[in-house]
């Protein structure tokens, strides 16, 4: 046996090579900076290079690669949404998903589970019929099923919830599926800088020049840039960002929590939500079960955990599967979550020229990683957004044109 | 912030309140711009810091005004809405 791994020690594929290299020092000049490397800021960073050629970009990051929501998120990727406008865009990101392990040559764990949203409700089964019926005209794989349907593929959940708040149906979701959301980090990232791109981390953006109406260059705590395109793409602490070229936008901050068990023996292959009960779950592959429920009810720029949360959460939990009394909380953290008030993104150009913005991410952007940085890096590229992001445009409510997603979010917020 | 501080029945546990969102002035209907209008229905002060907000006690049916900081969760002080008169 351990002449097998001897061959490991001669090889000289091995150890294999560092996905990311050592930081330089920054330079004095960019043809675009991105600010937060999140999945959505290296996700753009990537498609520049891959489709654009544009490689002498810096991406930003005041903390480490994947500090913000991007490695605090529950993994969910689905594209059941209300909106047709909203069913075409999470829709084609899903297809991207499918392909980036073997892009990458890294293993993201992308599993189909099927994912339930749970109705206990009249009003919830009518929106879950609605919503259905527009994945359907949009091709996507959604359908409205019956309490014995949720029972067949879930046999351990309680069809009553104890009696409170029955399940009247479902809407199934077949494609639903969760992926390693550090690992969608990485893999961008190490594609943008296989092809030229910098990362360059703790290195925090404290200001931005803008010259009339246009922007020039980012102050740094590492120094200055010149620069004429920038991306802000750090979702949580976007009002920071917008304030410093005053933009003033509809986003609000609300901490979201999420927690794991300890690992258990696999028994829920499915990815099951319920809006009135406030809580979503589903079972990792190291048998954990992940769990997460609705924003904190005020605004708060603060990343604290509360008992409230975790109370709250595990007695909805213990309507659904009894059974889990006895287990145990082994991790509780929260994640910042730039709200809008229409539940849908804000994307692509504003007023002040060469700033492009990337926001509005909420409680559901990890699954628009791939599509956002594909749709970005595009509109920055192009100067002009794609018509997959036009119903996302900031100037969306001057227009009176609010796309309602609302009623698509996981859990009633 | 566990416990809110009611400007009518003193000290109380927070979940006996309601959060009502930020405090903003509405500006003068008949001399707004379309712009203002739309900035007051729909933009926010998303940045963290001290920010003055609508609470509501439900048991009681107060509505009054917290000054709380959004970075530390820290209340400063709570009063009852007086009109513009306190703002100015
Ligand atoms: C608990 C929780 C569960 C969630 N579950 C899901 C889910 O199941 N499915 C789903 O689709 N979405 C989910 N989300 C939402 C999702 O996590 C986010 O929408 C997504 O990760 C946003 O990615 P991003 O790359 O835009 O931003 P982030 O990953 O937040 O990255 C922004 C980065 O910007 C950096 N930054 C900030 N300010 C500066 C500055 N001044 N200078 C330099 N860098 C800066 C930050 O450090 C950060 O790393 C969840 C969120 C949370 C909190």
């Amino acid at each position: 046996m351990p002449y097998q791994l001897v061959k490991y020690a001669l090889s000289s594929k091995y150890p294999r090579t560092r996905m990311f290299t050592a930081t330089v020092d920054l330079k004095d000049n960019y043809d675009v900076v991105i600010i937060g490397a999140g999945g959505h800021g290296l996700a753009a960073a990537y498609y520049l290079a891959r489709d654009y050629d544009i490689t002498n970009v810096a991406v930003l990051e005041k903390d480490y690669i994947g500090a913000g929501g991007t490695g605090r998120n529950t993994t969910i990727i689905r594209s059941n949404y209300l909106t047709p406008e909203g069913v075409r865009f999470y829709d084609e990101s899903l297809r991207l998903f499918k392909d980036l392990s073997t892009e990458f040559d890294l293993n993201l764990f992308y599993s189909e589970r099927g994912h339930f949203t749970l109705a206990h409700s009249d009003s919830a089964v009518r929106t879950m019929r609605w919503r259905a019926e527009v994945n359907k005209h949009m091709g996507v794989n959604s359908e409205f099923v019956n309490p014995d349907f949720v029972k067949e593929s879930c046999p351990y959940i309680d069809l009553t919830c104890g009696g409170n708040a029955p399940i009247m149906g479902a809407l199934y979701h077949p494609p639903g599926a969760i992926a390693r959301h550090d690992a969608v980090a990485w893999g961008y990232g190490a594609g943008a800088v296989k092809r030229g791109v910098e990362i360059h981390q703790n290195t925090e953006v404290v200001g931005i020049d803008v010259r009339k109406g246009k922007v020039i260059g980012v102050r740094t705590n590492r120094g200055y840039i010149r620069t004429s395109k920038i991306l802000s793409a750090v979702a949580g602490w976007t009002p920071q960002i917008t304030d410093m070229v005053g933009i003033r936008t509809p986003i609000y901050v609300r901490p979201l929590q999420a927690c794991v068990s300890e690992p258990l023996k696999p028994f829920l292959d499915t990815i099951i939500v319920s809006g009135s009960l406030h809580v979503y779950v589903s079972q990792s592959s190291r048998g954990e079960l992940v769990m997460g429920g609705a924003t904190d009810p005020y605004d708060l720029n603060m990343m604290r955990t509360s008992l409230e949360f975790t109370e709250g959460l595990a007695s909805h939990m213990l309507d659904l599967f009894p059974f889990l009394s006895e287990v145990k909380i082994l991790r509780v953290w929260a994640g910042l979550c730039d709200m809008t008030p229409d539940f849908a993104p804000i994307m692509g150009k504003t007023p002040v020229e060469g700033f492009y913005l990337d926001a509005g991410w909420g409680t559901w952007g990890f699954k628009a990683t791939p599509i956002s940085g594909k749709t970005m890096a595009h509109t920055i590229a192009k100067d002009c957004e794609p018509d997959l992001i036009y119903a996302f445009r900031l100037s969306r409510f001057e227009d009176f044109e609010l796309t309602g997603e609302k009623g698509a979010a996981s859990v009633g917020h | 912030m566990k416990i809110l501080n009611c400007p009518i029945n003193g000290p109380r546990p927070i979940h006996e309140f309601i959060y009502g969102g930020e405090f903003r002035d509405m500006p003068d209907v008949d001399a707004v711009t379309d712009g203002e209008w739309v900035d007051y229905l729909y933009n926010r002060s998303g940045v963290p810091g001290i920010k003055r907000e609508w609470w509501y006690h439900v048991a009681s049916n107060v509505w009054f005004i917290a000054e709380r900081d959004t970075a530390t969760n820290v209340v400063c002080k709570t009063y009852l809405f007086e009109g513009r008169r306190n703002y100015e």
